[in-house]
């Protein structure tokens, strides 16, 4: 969790005094961007660079403040120009999940087990790419970033298999006293913001985001600010595998500046507030009681020492924590 | 307050379309005698299985909402007194009740509900007299769906392993627990049950307004041997509620009222380790659709909107009408209310009791003047009310518009709001378009059409050709403003358990 607090108070602070001190143009060309190799001056090819954009509504989109904000590797060296997302992205976002959403639930388990798959058959074949933005933003191995990128894989996997099961764990026939058929069935609870974790770029994100889409939620993602990038490129994975556009947002900034409006918003039913930092709960919680959100909260302690990798992070109870109970009641007779 | 006890004179009986509508035939009076009931005349708070003054010793007065006459003074706690009572569950819980195997557990909560159903009619006459709920429903509903509770939730004491697959349940500890007036008894019934099953103890809060079945409870738990401490009982206003939802000691917070205060309490466990469940307010869409069953879905409109003076957080209070029914349905409907009596809430004959309190009947009355001023048409029944107590004329409005604040606010009252629509889908559209979710209804002959419209109500029950139903197996519990967590059945349990452990 050190590492998690330097990233999240440091890094912006730093970004800011650079930005404050010489030209932002300047600091950038002083620290060539790390995943965009390639040099003229050698004889190379020029790499092609790619922006990190938000993702909304299934395009993906500048912020609208057409503000950026510098992400490094975890040795510091300059990796991209990410968006500074704003309040009124949020907005956007909220708009697009809460306009899908209903069509996402209504898709049959089938279909979106189905669709679920996919987004593990795609990251598989982005395997390579995610291994190498894991590293640099994470600043791990090559084999533990294939070990992290690999259970993502399978997370997803997992999940696919709860789409059309999960309703038969958690919902019920239930035995009234008296002469009617009742049933309770499990509904998605809407729109879930996922506030994702900041340190496990890819896998903390995919951990909480699956089980949340996979009951027919829409989801508005605020991804690690100090480790955005992973998720971006998951966007690109989401924008291709059959996933209606809107049922995963994501947006990447400062986490000050976001927080506090998805945690407000009136059109967010439920709130993954997993990936808070503990001294931030309260009052993120507490700004998610105006429309009675649903609220998770991030385990005792922070995530610090938190194992993604273990069976702990994934549970179809995890499902559950985004899910109505309806129960129904209509009469026997003749 | 005149909108309700004045006898309204001819021609204001007109405007209020108050049509000649009277019940052809009178009833001789069906007192429920009282005469082996004993209500002392001072409660003190119940704290480790004895009665005891409050600290300072303070008190308030208890009334019968139905003659305005006092029926005890109970004890209004201090912030000291939520100490000794969370001190006490927490001694209990960690040393007693979470330690106890499941099944004496189990055997505890039969005894409870054993003494319950032993003393129904006594619960039953008690609880009219501090409610105000008519006789016949304390009698049939609140009553034995109270034992109901504990022997359900009894059973399932010792097989808490076999309800959570691969996890390993565990108590969470103390459960402060703040309920309502309009089911007192039920209400303590649906929070304590599960909460004892499940291995906790409990601080219960009742309303300020009626607190005397809970206190005949806190007998129950006496005469059950319960050890010390396992059921605390507090009574003051709603500061000690919160004093209690905040207290550092306590590890679950369990709320049924109205969704203001839910917000409030929701804040005042932000960033704690506190697990919360709010069952907040409704205002429920009950829609009718041309081809439902005309007499049964009368009687379901009667039940949905009058059933407890309407004062239900579920109730039926939007009524919704295809409109090529619309006329013949109204007409049955005015018909059906006009033979509503209200009254007497201990005559067995009575369908509409007192309303709880003056505050309450202001509320009330204030809007259904809104409902009158913003240009919705008023009718109620001619019927006679008593001098005094707190009564108000069942009541429904036609010509009501969507942005009607008798169509967006909950009124708890027996006050309906009737609206019409064309196809299912304006029908769901108007329903959700409201911040609540916790109940709707659907009347309609074709099951293909109740299943699309079951699907897409925003509600956390919906009761199909029928209203109002409840029952210990059955989750209850809403959407959106209408709180979160279910009570009742297996999703009842999983409110008063840590879960994080694998089995």
């Amino acid at each position: 969790m050190a590492t998690a607090r330097r990233n999240q108070v440091r890094r912006p602070t730093t970004a800011k005094r650079r930005a404050s001190r010489s030209p932002l143009l300047e600091a950038r060309a002083a620290a060539p961007l790390a995943l965009r190799n390639g040099t003229a001056e050698a004889g190379e090819r020029l790499g092609v660079r790619k922006t990190y954009k938000l993702f909304i509504g299934g395009e993906f989109p500048r912020t609208e403040s057409g503000r950026s904000y510098l992400v490094h590797d975890a040795t510091g060296r300059l990796l991209a120009n990410a968006c500074r997302g704003t309040r009124k992205d949020i907005r956007d976002a909220v708009r697009a999940a809460r306009k899908v959403q209903p069509e996402w639930a209504a898709r049959s388990a089938f279909n979106r087990s189905q669709i679920l798959y996919r987004i593990a058959e795609l990251t598989e074949g982005r395997r390579d790419q995610f291994v190498a933005e894991v590293r640099a933003a994470e600043g791990v191995g090559l084999q533990r970033a294939r070990r992290l990128v690999d259970a993502a894989i399978d997370r997803w996997v997992w999940y696919a298999g709860w789409a059309d099961k999960f309703p038969q764990i958690l919902g019920n026939v239930n035995p009234v006293a008296g002469s009617y058929f009742n049933f309770s069935i499990p509904e998605p609870t809407g729109v879930v913001g996922i506030v994702a974790a900041e340190d496990s770029s890819l896998l903390g994100l995919v951990s909480r985001l699956a089980p949340v889409i996979v009951s027919g939620n829409a989801a508005v993602v605020l991804t690690s600010e100090s480790r955005p990038l992973p998720a971006i490129t998951l966007a690109e994975v989401l924008a291709t595998s059959d996933v209606p556009g809107g049922v995963v947002n994501v947006i990447t900034g400062l986490r000050r500046e976001l927080v506090p409006h998805l945690a407000a918003h009136m059109d967010v039913n439920a709130l993954d507030g997993f990936g808070l930092e503990p001294a931030s709960v309260a009052a993120v919680e507490d700004a998610a009681t105006e429309n009675v959100k649903r609220f998770a909260r991030p385990p005792n302690g922070g995530l610090t020492g938190y194992d993604w990798l273990s069976e702990q992070a994934q549970s179809p109870y995890l499902i559950g924590e985004f899910l109505e109970i309806k129960t129904v009641w209509h009469p026997i007779g003749v | 307050m005149a909108l309700t006890r004045k006898p309204e004179t001819k021609p204001a009986a007109a405007s209020w379309g108050m049509a000649a509508r009277k019940i052809p035939w009178e009833y001789a009076a069906a007192p429920e005698s009282t005469d082996h009931v004993r209500i002392e005349s001072e409660y003190g708070l119940f704290i480790d299985n004895a009665f005891r003054s409050s600290r300072p010793k303070a008190t308030f007065d208890v009334i019968n909402p139905a003659t305005e006459e006092v029926l005890a003074r109970v004890a209004r706690a201090s912030k000291a007194d939520v100490n000794r009572a969370v001190s006490a569950a927490r001694r209990a819980h960690d040393t007693v009740w979470s330690r106890m195997p499941g099944s004496e557990r189990a055997k505890y909560l039969y005894r409870i509900a054993r003494i319950m159903q032993e003393r129904a009619r006594e619960f039953a006459v008690v609880e009219t007299m501090n409610s105000g709920k008519p006789i016949k429903e304390s009698r049939d509903v609140d009553v034995p769906l109270a034992a109901a509770h504990f022997f359900y939730y009894a059973g399932w004491a010792d097989k808490l392993e076999y309800a959570f697959p691969n996890r390993r349940p565990s108590s969470l500890g103390v459960a402060a627990q703040v309920i309502p007036w309009n089911f007192p008894l039920l209400m303590l019934a649906w929070k304590i049950a599960p909460a004892l099953a499940c291995g906790n103890t409990v601080v219960l809060k009742p309303a300020s307004t009626t607190p005397l079945t809970a206190y005949l409870f806190a007998d129950v738990v006496r005469q059950a041997e319960l050890p010390p401490g396992v059921v605390n009982i507090i009574t003051g206003p709603g500061e000690i509620g919160m004093e209690l939802v905040r207290h550092p000691e306590v590890d679950k917070v369990a709320f049924t009222g109205s969704t203001a205060v839910g917000k409030l309490i929701a804040r005042a466990v932000a960033g704690t380790h506190k697990k919360v469940t709010l069952e907040l307010g409704g205002k429920a869409a009950n829609i009718v659709f041309d081809d439902a069953p005309i007499d049964q879905a009368i009687e379901g409109i009667i039940n949905g909107i009058y059933f407890n003076q309407g004062e239900v957080c579920c109730a039926g209070s939007r009524l919704f009408v295809q409109e090529s029914v619309y006329e013949p349905l109204l007409d049955k409907l005015k018909d059906r209310l006009s033979t509503l009596r209200v009254g007497d809430p201990l005559d067995k004959n009575t369908d509409v009791g007192a309303i709880n309190s003056a505050g309450q009947l202001a509320k009330i009355a204030e809007l259904v003047e809104a409902g009158i001023a913003e240009g919705a048409e008023i009718f109620q029944p001619d019927c006679e009310l008593p001098t005094r107590g707190f009564f108000f004329r069942p009541t429904l409005f036609t010509g009501v518009s969507q942005s009607h604040r008798i169509a967006q606010e909950e009124i708890f009252g027996p006050v309906l709001s009737v609206l019409t629509f064309r196809t299912p889908e304006e029908a769901v559209e108007k329903a959700n378009n409201t911040p609540y979710g916790l109940s709707a209804g659907v009347w309609t002959e074709k099951g293909s059409r109740i299943f699309k419209m079951v699907g897409a109500m925003k509600a956390g029950v919906v009761w199909a050709n029928t209203f109002n139903r409840f029952d210990p197996t059955s989750p209850f519990g809403g959407y959106k403003e209408s709180g979160y967590g279910r009570e009742g059945g297996l999703h009842g349990l999983a409110a008063y358990l840590r879960l994080d452990g694998a089995a």
